[in-house]
């Protein structure tokens, strides 16, 4: 009896407490705190944190440890050793030309990179049909290995190479300059290249960038009788930041952690003057000295830690003062 | 300043051809001549034409000498996995990292995007590797080109997830769909566009990759790169100039004709997110 007559108060009472349209409401409202966490549970995440645990966190752990250890391919055991690592590298100076080495090479491919890039998307703004073709031909580099563009300059850059080929026939003489064989020049050199083969990317970015620019603006600047460089120099490039921003922290970060283009170059040489931190850790990995190698790696990782960071942030407070 | 732009106009599709020529037209007419030569013409490359051309020949010879169908094989075989896993885990994390806040998971965002910055540690990646039996074997290579690369998609997609609105879920889930379904219906149909992007880039890193794979696999797997540094390191010894060009363009060449039917794509697919 009482179960029969139970439900029909029940619903009686709701009505009279909510009147309406309230059943359909006050279920979600008392149910939404717990079913939101439900909505996105949180094992979700699990999958992707794993793979980052053992394939990148676990790694650079690592790094700290075995950087001060003697790991080697000629002993079976592994000790600590201390800062021995760090000492050994940093009396024969291989340390610091390395970082030097990676940081003039990082800041030259910045820059080149960027002028490049910036000259193409200017040079092929308007968009007639050769213009088109020709941003898809400066973005075939950018699809290609780079070891591949390496050995295609290593062969174009010889003593007896094409360039000097070319540049003989114009000015009328011999030429063999040994453009990859500089102990000063060289760092240079292979910086163009590698700023040649991502140049395309930028020259895409700054287009795209390019055309965000407001025409009115462009307009008024010419009204006002700014010239195309004035109006390039104090409006345009300024309206690019985002772009540019953009564009030097990747050509920072890719040329920092750079191995292929350098490698199929010079490989490190003339005297170790092109040598970057990846290059020095493959050379010294596959002579067997692992901890060498693995120092270097921490080196490379705190260099981009200490650097990118700062870098990021001034250029996007520049953003923000725009 | 009129008189000026009609210089400009006619200045600019000279400037633009010689660009090109000299550019791109050079270097890669190198590629192509010298791949054409026989070894005794190419052992000093140069823009002469070859005096008989047998690129063919030498494509054959380089293909069957570089290992090409199993560095081709061997590149899909790290690729297709890797970027299928990065980007499904990676769109799983990216869509309760946008959803949901918390500071624990503020942190875990943090740290899980900062592999677009920091370097992987290669050396102690190979440590890794040996201790898990993984060392040399496309699984091994496939989990670190995972753990590289999730960054990358956890940060595109979750800035990408939090412009869906959520009452597209919410309605999903007034029909009754749990947050598997919600997720595979509603939320990964609408990732597309980003994931596209994502696949692109990820693809170019992969395929053309040959640091980490030195390291990872070394000499016990076949990528194209990978048989590219082979053949060269020999090469360049013997002054085999012909058959490292024809590995050169035989190695471009599938990633060349993907570009050409898909370049807009591409082309808009890179530089989208770039400038805001």
């Amino acid at each position: 009896m009482k179960g029969g007559t139970n439900p029909v108060s029940t619903t009686t009472t709701r009505a009279i407490v909510a009147p309406g349209a309230a059943p359909s409401l006050a279920s979600p409202i008392s149910a939404r705190p717990r079913g939101r966490r439900q909505d996105h549970p949180l094992w979700f995440l699990l999958p992707a944190l794993a793979v980052l645990v053992v394939f990148f966190f676990v790694p650079t752990l690592f790094n700290f440890i075995y950087a001060f250890t003697d790991w080697s391919s000629f002993k079976s055991g592994i000790s600590f050793v201390g800062f021995d690592n760090f000492v050994a590298l940093f009396a024969n100076g291989t340390l610091l030309n390395s970082l030097r080495v990676t940081l003039v090479y990082a800041v030259l491919v910045a820059i080149f990179q960027n002028v490049f890039g910036l000259a193409l998307a200017l040079l092929l703004e308007k968009d007639t049909p050769l213009n088109r073709a020709a941003r898809v031909a400066f973005f075939v580099p950018v699809i290609m290995s780079a070891l591949a563009v390496g050995y295609i300059f290593q062969a174009l850059l010889k003593p007896e190479g094409a360039l000097n080929d070319i540049l003989g026939f114009i000015t009328g003489t011999d030429i063999s300059i040994a453009w990859l064989g500089d102990t000063t020049w060289t760092i240079v050199v292979v910086a163009l290249v590698h700023a040649w083969k991502w140049m395309g990317l930028s020259m895409l970015i700054y287009l795209a960038g390019l055309k965000t620019i407001n025409p009115d603006v462009l307009e008024a600047s010419r009204l006002d009788g700014a010239g195309w460089w004035q109006t390039l120099v104090y409006i345009r490039i300024p309206l690019l930041a985002p772009a540019i921003t953009f564009n030097v922290a990747t050509a920072l970060l890719g040329s920092m952690n750079g191995f292929d283009i350098v490698q199929a170059t010079t490989e490190g040489g003339p005297g170790g003057t092109t040598e970057l931190l990846n290059i020095f850790i493959f050379r010294t990995f596959g002579q067997g000295l692992f901890a060498q190698a693995t120092t270097m790696s921490l080196v490379l990782f705190l260099m981009v830690m200490i650097l990118a960071f700062p870098v990021i942030r001034f250029l996007r407070k520049r953003e923000d003062v725009l | 300043m009129r008189r000026r732009r009609s210089l400009a106009d006619i200045a600019q599709p000279i400037v633009t051809v010689l660009a090109l020529v000299l550019l791109l037209g050079v270097p890669f007419w190198l590629v192509i001549s010298t791949a054409g030569k026989s070894q005794a013409e190419a052992l000093n490359p140069n823009l002469a034409p070859p005096s008989q051309w047998q690129l063919f020949e030498n494509l054959a010879q380089v293909f069957t000498e570089g290992r090409m169908a199993l560095a081709f094989g061997g590149s899909l075989l790290v690729m297709i996995p890797a970027v299928f896993g990065v980007l499904i885990l990676g769109s799983m994390a990216a869509w309760v990292l946008a959803r949901r806040s918390s500071r624990g998971l503020a942190v875990v965002y943090a740290l899980a995007i900062s592999g677009i910055v920091l370097p992987p540690a290669v050396v102690t990646i190979v440590l890794l590797l040996r201790q898990l039996g993984l060392a040399g074997t496309p699984v091994g290579m496939i989990g670190v080109y995972m753990g590289m690369y999730l960054s990358t998609v956890i940060f595109f997609v979750t800035g990408f997830v939090r412009t869906i609105p959520q009452e597209l879920e919410e309605a999903a889930r007034v029909d009754g769909a749990g947050p598997v379904k919600v997720f595979v219906r509603i939320i990964l149909p609408l990732l597309m566009p980003v994931l596209a992007t994502a696949t692109i880039l990820i693809c170019l890193y992969i395929w053309n990759d040959v640091f980490y794979a030195l390291f990872a696999v070394g000499g016990r797997l076949d990528t194209l790169p990978l048989n590219l540094f082979q053949v060269a390191s020999a090469g360049l010894y013997l002054q085999n100039w012909h058959l490292i060009f024809a590995y050169i363009i035989l190695m471009s060449l599938p990633l060349l004709l993907v570009f050409a039917f898909a370049q807009r794509k591409i082309i808009s697919g890179v530089t989208s997110g770039a400038v805001k």
